[in-house]
């Protein structure tokens, strides 16, 4: 893996509006997140010769190749489970550039979540295996099955909905500074919090994340070319997946220990191939589909111990000045969710110093997909 | 609502590996896979066994005893069958003979009663359970009597 470390970097980012609904389709929205993120990085269409997206996104490759006219496509590489798949679509590319297999790769995420249909409610698409244990009952959603996870965590570890306020409100406030962000002029409080509605009980509204249509995109290219670049390159310094023994899918309650998933996988791989610990990272982007995945994440990835992730969230430590600035533009809680692509856009601005919530000085950024899913991870820096 | 008019919830949809289960549960009893080389447990179904990967398996009846290990309370947005029945409770049970296999269910107040039949203030991890079948064919719960 020495030819992996830093050898490419992430050098354009481009998005669209975060909306509820947009008029747009996923495939024009697609075409137009690309297109921004090459320009951003002054690369030309015609010289794209890999693209990377998840199995879930509609758009195939070949409809935004040729919409867009790219050139001829050496790599392409589709990743499964939903959100886990977020940081593995540039861990594709930039292996693929660091093997030589592409010179220039693209990942994307286009979703249109906010106005069109939620996946959990076409039950003939849903119900089959590994479906069969779980729908009949009425573990519907995709909240249903983290609630299960987070009322556990919280009688085991004493974790509060405190705990989890704190991670919403963290995301909440970094979006209040960024004008792109669904929730940019919407403040939350632990009275709106405490009072709102459940969703699936212990989980209420706001531990949830945001119904969006919207698309990303960014571009990778090797060291070399990424100092000819527009922006100032972030390197990719280690990435990592993680599928581990025995998992299941969205959640995994038929192991020893379901309350360690694919987070901790994912991180044994990261670390051991960095240079830098968990204490290097000066800000993160963590997966945030859910408040409780943050916790979990907090410790799978080695922020602190088994059990401690509740306490950790305590002091502030989330917010910008605290221990670990966590989702700097709003995250999938409160800027817009888009299967955690924003997450890696974001990463990519903080260590550019252009976050409309910058950390001081930030250089090191961990990046993560979600927690639960077999998932991906991301380690930039600068 | 009169019971005739609710929608019907979900039935299980089996693949090859999960039928035997769901067979055996519409008979009223409670079975899980199990390795016919080495005796392991596994959940959920599926053709080879993970620990020494005989292809031979057998379903093993339970005693249909276990704990509460978590436990949801949905509210909608849901499905119109379970809407009807919001606020409910679905449990996580832990079995008593082979606590890695948790099984997914509802914890209710007697065979066929409704998924809302315990007031979810009832309903607490690491309580004792036993299963219940009732006209669905579906493995369900009740708070064991001690
Ligand atoms: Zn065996």
């Amino acid at each position: 893996m020495a030819g992996f470390k830093d050898a490419t970097a992430v050098v354009g980012i481009g998005q669209t509006d975060f909306a509820k609904r947009l008029p747009e389709s996923e495939k024009a929205l697609a075409c137009r997140a690309v297109l921004a993120a090459l320009d951003d990085a002054g690369i030309a269409p015609g010289e794209v010769d890999a693209l990377a997206s998840y199995t879930m996104e509609e758009t195939d490759e070949v409809e935004v190749a040729k919409a867009l006219g790219l050139g001829d496509l050496t790599f392409f590489s589709k990743v499964g489970y939903g959100g886990g798949g977020s940081c593995a679509t540039v861990a594709h590319l930039a292996a693929a550039v660091a093997t030589g297999q592409a010179t220039v790769g693209v990942a994307w995420r286009s979703r249109k979540r906010g106005s069109g249909p939620r996946p959990w409610k076409n039950t003939a698409v849903q119900l089959p295996t590994p479906a069969q244990w779980t729908r009949p009952f009425g573990l519907l959603r995709p909240v249903d099955e983290i609630g299960m996870l987070a009322r556990r965590y919280m009688h085991q570890y004493g974790a509060s909905r405190d705990h989890l306020f704190n991670v919403a409100l963290a995301c909440r406030n970094r979006a209040n500074q960024n004008p792109a962000a669904i929730m940019y002029e919407r403040p939350l409080t632990r009275d709106m919090y405490m009072s709102s509605r459940w969703i699936s009980e212990p989980l209420c509204l706001f531990d949830n994340c945001l119904e969006t249509d919207g698309a990303l995109a960014c571009v990778v290219v090797s060291r070399e070319r990424a100092r000819d670049c527009r922006q100032r390159p972030v390197y990719v310094h280690a990435a990592a997946q993680g599928l581990p023994a025995q998992h299941h899918g969205m959640v995994n309650y038929w192991n020893d220990d379901p309350l360690t998933g694919p987070a901790w996988t994912a991180a044994r791989h990261l670390w051991k191939h960095a240079d830098l610990a968990p204490d290097d990272v000066d800000v993160a982007q963590i997966y945030d589909a859910f408040t409780p995945l943050i916790l979990l994440s907090l410790e799978g990835y080695g922020f602190c111990g088994r059990g401690e992730g509740g306490a950790f969230t305590e002091g502030g430590a989330l917010e910008t000045g605290g221990r670990l600035p966590v989702n700097t533009g709003g995250g999938g809680l409160s800027e817009a969710y888009v299967h955690g692509f924003n997450l890696i856009n974001e990463g990519v601005k903080q260590l550019r110093g252009t976050s409309t919530a910058q950390v001081p000085g930030a250089s090191t950024c961990l990046v993560t997909a979600g927690e639960g899913v077999p998932t991906s991870a991301l380690l930039l820096r600068n | 609502m009169s019971p005739e008019t609710l929608p019907a919830l979900l039935s299980p949809v089996p693949d090859e590996d999960g039928a035997p289960f769901w067979e055996y549960a519409a008979r009223g009893e409670l079975r899980v896979q199990a390795c016919s080389d080495c005796g392991e447990p596994r959940f959920p179904p599926r053709p080879c066994c993970p620990h020494c990967r005989s292809f031979a398996g057998q379903w093993r009846r339970m005693s249909g005893k276990g704990r509460i290990w978590s436990y949801v309370v949905p509210h909608p947005p849901l499905l119109p069958a379970y809407a009807a029945h919001a606020p409910y409770n679905v449990i996580l049970v832990e079995l008593a003979e082979a606590p890695r296999i948790r099984l997914v269910g509802n914890l209710v107040a007697g065979p066929g009663a409704p998924l809302d039949s315990v007031p979810p203030e009832r309903v607490r991890i690491g309580a004792r359970v036993e299963a219940v079948f009732g006209g669905d064919g579906l493995p369900r719960w009740v708070l064991e009597r001690s």
